[in-house]
């Protein structure tokens, strides 16, 4: 039995709010795989619940007509993960929730929830940093827009005040489309874990004017063995890297982002560079749980992986794991979950299409595949 | 056999896939209270005072009892059989609450209420003042002069034992000596190596739970997930200072106990809380912090060894200095240290012999007590991180130098006569090497560079069955002849999990010659009608209570075959029980009995592993069979064979059903019996299991990952009573062993606050952590085993961690000393030898 004095069922984001504001003792609760867990151990006992679980306008995941995609934040990580909007645009998402514990917990927590608990640990953190997310807070005096980088402030500490609800996740059109990305997530097992270390590097790939793009096999084929790094042909049009656990919150390496920027994309030397340089911008503690050292060479390590795997998302070409391994041999090693990316070619895989300005684009690279206006459209 | 041997399916398989299986919790009344007990918030000192006024007053509690209430009576906890002898019996060191702070989380007071928020609003309101001492979680520190003494009545230090074995007239320095003598200075060889083993918890499925009341006649009945339910009546008991025979208790299902329910947790704790409150039920169910932090673990050893041998790899002599984290209270007591340093000892031969000494030693945290092999996989891990360190250093093959320096066929141990009969030691070393390449992958895997590395190693062990001849082992079977022909089994034994039920159901079956299906297997034992027996330890019900089980089948088997010769008018010798009728029995001629045995059908053959290479039988069984007389016939599978009649006739005509005899039996106006037979089996035999483990593995050095590709254990337990049972026994032995390698360890701050007493921190590996397990089982019919089986239960976890660990150093070249080999300790280590 848990230590509960009231428990309300809201019927909308307003009313969960007024409730929220007319009793001080009242907090919010969604799946409750955090809130629960805290007052197991006795932490705000005799609380009273206002639940936001049952408000249907807060599941699901949509895009608007501008290409913005709104999350619902009561919407459940085996959701996120399933849902045909977040297979098509925001894969590494829907992989960095599907790192969550185990089935059961992915069933019952929520994207909302991962963000309002605060913990610098969560899955969805270093990626929702990557993507510039914009959180819609709803109070007694209307609702607030904050983007999630400013979202944070210290552990388990965020803008959210108390009577607060979060009612959207929104990610931009500009923040995703033509972007790959890639979450590892270290545990010391393989489910059922909290991240030692969560890394997300997105990219966005673009076309690099001076190469030739049709050989597919650049210089860093003999530069790395027996593989061959991705990325031939392209430059690195932008880049985002997100960390959880290197810093008492969710971060963001801006300067690294900036310092890869225009580089080539298969040029060896990125990953050396992403290693160093992260270094400068996160501040790893020293606990019982992983000392400062360990955290460090997985910072490292991990980017220059998920620089990897978001290079090779967003070409198709390459050999997994050639910027670390020789001979090259990876599978699932480094990848929570044991989730194993098979490098495809766009091409031959049918590309997630949606519609924008009367044009279909590929929902990930954002190109246009036809214009709807001339075949009649289908969308 | 007929039915031992074969894989039939879990006897209680139904029940427990669809939930139907009845649990301690299950059984608890619904009204029942909650007992709550109230932790220690420092782990050394002691309680000055608790005022419970506000506490009292929080609406649905109904009853708090301090430290300062319970009877002044010291009682001891272990699972062992009761020494008569005061000399030997556990130390009592327990009260049911304590003043007296030993660890953090110690038992200071208890709260019983109506519900457990009842309780816990009542708890947030005790006024607790303390006095605090420094506190020690080491053995090295608790050893300190200035280090307060846990227990002053009863040892002056914190040191609980300290042992010293070594053979005869053996000297470490003369031996180099010696030994220089004869090879020379330069064939003479030394390592020197210190391994270190942490504290873990079993972490069993179904948490330690009981629940208590009165009955109407005045005995305090407790039912308790437990394997151990005789003990825990004489220990409740014992802490209640009640006379046994007013206590009772019942064991139901139960999921999982890996030794932590050999031992007495809280139960008698709940009996005073039911007693105190007028005998209403009492319902006391650890959360899984509590099970972790507040009862057993395992002991973390820490030793230093050297170890002498020649060059051209012949093992000369060893010794080992190694100090046991008891933790706060004595639990098993020095016996998980001693019989630690046995096996050390007896694992490998050595020319001039060996020395192990071994202190326990009482520290701030969770005592050390029984888990699944009782100190042997500290043993090994210190024995074959040694051999590995050894043949790292001098290019020897680990394979080869164990085959040259294992434990020898008809070894026999001095120190208390425990004789290796169906030895298979190197047989098994082959297989396993045979399936993981060992040859091809230590050379494949030979100078490799880059972060990714590949690598193979092994790991044997020793395991002895039961603790016969350090302690007693007895045990009792019932078994009652239903009006259809049908039978109860009655034991003492427990069912924990392992599949006991389903075992001493074919035992009953194939010695009775009543098919299993009509063969009733009581699974809950209730202290006040099971037999007696010690319970699920030492893995040794399957040979221990499966000899009283065979014992009593066969006086069943011999009172339905009296009755029968009465009503068929038949002698008994003519009548042999088969397939639920009794039948014609047809004798062998001698040529026939020889044809029969070899051809294996069913009715006595010759096991595999009984011949040599060259076709000859072992020395156990005889050179010559024709030569057999009924009674020199060795044990094992051979003596079932010989006592159920089966090895010497075969069933013919059949002639009555049991039923209808049992119909007779009961109601006959003439001669009216109730056809039941109860025996005590004292059992005075033990053997040795053996086997090995390999590991092929990669490891993704700048991650500190290791993959673990091949995982390989090779058992010879003896015959296998239900192979599929075996297997997995084996594989869940094999998965416990990869989290004691690489992730689980049981962490406190320097306050002795324990850090990670959760299934989120305390990192047991998951279903996907664990790879295709491989299991290998060499069948040799074991002499002293009641069908020729020996231990199975604890093995499997034993040499798992070393095959890992020295596959590590096959790849990197990285001696790693301390389990858990955790990624953060091999990154550590990567680095210091920078290979990253």
């Amino acid at each position: 039995m848990y230590d509960i004095e009231k428990f309300y069922e809201a019927k909308s984001a307003g009313d969960a709010v007024a409730h929220l504001a007319a009793d001080p003792n009242a907090m919010v609760i969604s799946g409750g795989t955090d809130v629960l867990v805290k007052l197991r151990a006795g932490k705000g006992a005799g609380c009273d619940l206002v639940s936001i679980h049952e408000i249907p306008e807060l599941h699901g995941v949509d895009r608007t007509t501008d290409g913005t995609i709104v999350i619902g934040p009561a919407t459940c990580f085996t959701d996120i993960t399933n849902d045909p909007i977040i297979r098509e645009s925001l894969p590494y998402l829907g992989e960095a929730v599907d790192t969550v514990g185990g089935p059961q917990i992915r069933s019952m927590g929520t994207i909302g929830g991962n963000l309002c608990n605060g913990a610098t640990s969560a899955d969805s953190a270093a990626t929702m940093q990557t993507l510039n997310a914009r959180l819609v807070l709803q109070g007694p005096d209307g609702s607030r827009e904050v983007p999630v980088t400013e979202f944070y402030t210290g552990p388990g500490r965020t803008v959210r005040k108390r009577e607060e609800v979060l009612i959207a996740i929104l990610v931009k059109p500009e923040d995703y489309i033509g972007w790959s990305g890639c979450y590892i997530k270290y545990g010391k097992r393989k489910s059922m874990e909290i991240a030692t270390l969560g890394c997300c590097v997105r990219v966005k790939l673009e076309a690099d004017p001076g190469a030739e793009k049709a050989a597919g096999v650049s210089s860093s084929e003999e530069a790395s063995g027996s593989g061959f790094l991705p990325g031939a042909g392209y430059v690195l049009g932008d880049v985002c890297i997100g960390y959880a656990v290197a810093a008492p919150t969710p971060t963001r390496c801006r300067n690294t982002e900036k310092l890869l920027t225009g580089m080539k994309a298969d040029d060896p030397k990125i990953y050396d560079l992403i290693a160093e340089h992260v270094l400068e911008e996160v501040s790893p503690r020293d606990s019982w749980r992983a000392s400062r050292d360990f955290r460090i060479q997985l910072i490292k390590e991990m980017a220059r992986r998920a620089l990897e795997q978001a290079i090779l998302r967003g070409t198709g070409k390459g050999t997994p794991g050639a910027s670390y391994f020789s001979p090259v041999e990876l599978d699932e090693m480094g990848e929570a979950g044991g989730q194993v990316w098979e490098a495809e070619h766009p091409e031959e895989k049918e590309m997630p299409v949606y519609k924008k300005d009367g044009e279909v684009l590929n929902g990930q690279t954002g190109q246009v595949i036809r214009d709807t206006d001339k075949k009649g459209g289908d969308q | 056999m007929e039915v031992v041997g074969k894989s039939m399916k879990r006897v209680d398989a139904y029940g427990k896939v669809t939930g139907e299986a009845k649990y301690a919790n299950d059984l608890c009344p619904k009204d029942a209270l909650i007992g709550h007990v109230v932790h220690a918030a420092i782990a050394n000192g002691e309680v000055v005072s608790i005022d419970i006024s506000e506490a009292e007053k929080v609406p649905g509690v109904v009853k708090i009892v301090t430290c300062f209430d319970v009877p002044d009576i010291q009682f001891p906890t272990a699972g062992h059989p009761w020494s008569v002898e005061e000399a030997h019996q556990d130390i009592a060191d327990r009260k049911l609450l304590t003043r007296r702070v030993r660890l953090y989380g110690d038992e200071i007071a208890a709260i019983v209420g109506v519900d457990n928020v009842a309780c816990e609003r009542a708890e947030r309101l005790l006024k607790i003042e303390y006095k605090e001492y420094p506190t020690f979680t080491e053995p090295e520190d608790a050893l300190k002069p200035d280090a307060t003494p846990l227990h002053p009545d009863l040892r002056p230090t914190n040191l609980l034992v300290h042992t010293s074995f070594k053979s005869k007239d053996f000297d470490y320095e003369k031996a180099k000596e010696e030994a220089i003598k004869k090879y020379g200075a330069a064939h003479v060889h030394e390592v020197e190596g210190e391994y270190q083993t942490p504290r873990i918890s079993h972490c069993h499925l179904e948490p330690c739970t009981s629940w208590a009341y009165v009955d109407v006649n005045g005995k305090v009945t407790v039912t308790a997930s437990t394997q151990i339910p005789h003990i825990m009546r004489r220990v409740i008991a014992q802490a209640l200072g009640w006379p046994v025979g007013r206590v009772r208790v019942i064991k139901p299902y139960i999921g999982g106990g890996f030794g932590n329910k050999q031992d007495i947790l809280y139960e008698p704790l709940n009996a005073y809380l039911s007693i105190v409150c007028g005998g209403r039920p009492v319902s006391m169910d650890m959360s899984r912090e509590e099970c972790i932090s507040q009862t057993r673990t395992r002991h973390a050893i820490h030793a230093k060894t050297r170890a002498l041998y020649t060059t051209d790899g012949k093992l000369l002599a060893r010794e080992i200095d190694a100090l046991a984290n008891k933790g706060a209270y004595a639990s098993h007591g020095h016996a998980v240290a001693a019989g630690s340093m046995g096996v050390y000892r007896n694992l490998y031969h050595d020319e001039y012999g060996s020395r192990a000494d071994i202190s326990t030693v009482y520290t701030n945290c969770a005592p050390g007590g029984a888990m699944r092999a009782y100190g042997v996989p500290q043993a090994v891990w210190f024995a074959d991180c040694q051999v590995d360190d050894i043949c790292h250093k001098e290019g020897f093959d680990p394979l080869r130098f164990r085959m040259d320096n294992c434990v020898g066929a008809g070894f026999s141990d001095p120190a208390n006569g425990i004789t290796y009969y169906s030895y298979s030691m190197k047989e098994c070393m082959k297989k396993g090497a045979e399936y993981i390449h060992w040859d091809e992958k230590r050379k494949a895997y030979a100078d490799q560079t880059g972060p990714i590395r590949h690598g193979v190693g092994m790991s044997i062990f020793l395991y002895k069955v039961g603790v016969y001849p350090i302690s007693l082992e007895t045990s009792s079977a019932r078994m009652v002849l239903n009006q259809d022909g049908s039978i109860q089994v009655e034991l003492g034994a427990t069912e924990i999990g392992q599949g006991a039920d389903t075992v001493f159901t074919q035992m009953a079956a194939e010695t009775t010659g009543i098919t299993p299906d009509r063969v009733y297997i009581v699974s809950t034992q209730d202290t006040d009608l099971a037999p007696f027996d010690t319970g699920s330890y030492a893995s040794r019900q399957s040979f221990v209570t499966g000899k009283a089980v065979k014992k009593c089948a066969l006086e069943l088997r011999n009172r339905i075959l009296d009755y029968a010769s009465y009503m068929l008018k038949l002698p008994v010798s003519e009548l042999m029980i088969h397939d639920n009728n009794i039948c014609e029995r047809i004798p062998l001629d001698g040529a026939e009995v020889q044809t029969d045995l070899s051809a294996g059908n069913g009715y006595g053959y010759i096991p595999d592993g009984s011949r040599d290479e060259n076709g000859v039988y072992r020395d156990w069984l005889g050179a010559d069979m024709k030569k057999w007389d009924i009674d020199d016939l060795p044990s094992g599978k051979w003596s079932i064979l010989r006592d159920t009649g089966k090895i010497f006739a075969r069933p013919g005509k059949v002639l009555l059903s049991l039923k209808d005899l049992a119909e007779t039996a009961f109601y006959s106006l003439d001669r009216s019996e109730h056809i039941t037979a109860e025996v005590t089996n004292h059992c005075k035999e033990n053997t040795f299991a053996s086997g090995c483990t390999f590991a092929d593995i990669t490891v993704d050095m700048r991650y500190g990952k290791v993959r673990i590709d091949h995982l390989v254990n090779v058992h010879d337990s003896g015959t296998l009573l239900n192979p599929q049972l075996a297997e997995a026994q084996v594989h869940g032995g094999m998965a416990m062993g990869i989290g004691y390698a690489l992730t689980e360890e049981l962490l406190y701050n320097e306050k002795g606050r324990p850090l990670n007493n959760n299934l989120l921190d305390f990192k047991i590996p998951t279903a996907m952590d664990v790879p295709d397990l491989k299991a290998i089982f060499l069948e040799m019919d074991d002499p002293m085993g009641p069908y020729g089986n020996k231990a199975l239960g604890e093995p499997p976890i034993i040499s798992v961690a070393p095959a890992i660990r020295n596959a590590i150093l096959n790849a990197t070249g990285v001696s790693m000393d301390r389990i858990p080999m955790t990624q953060q300790r091999l990154v550590a280590a990567f680095r210091e030898h920078g290979l990253i």
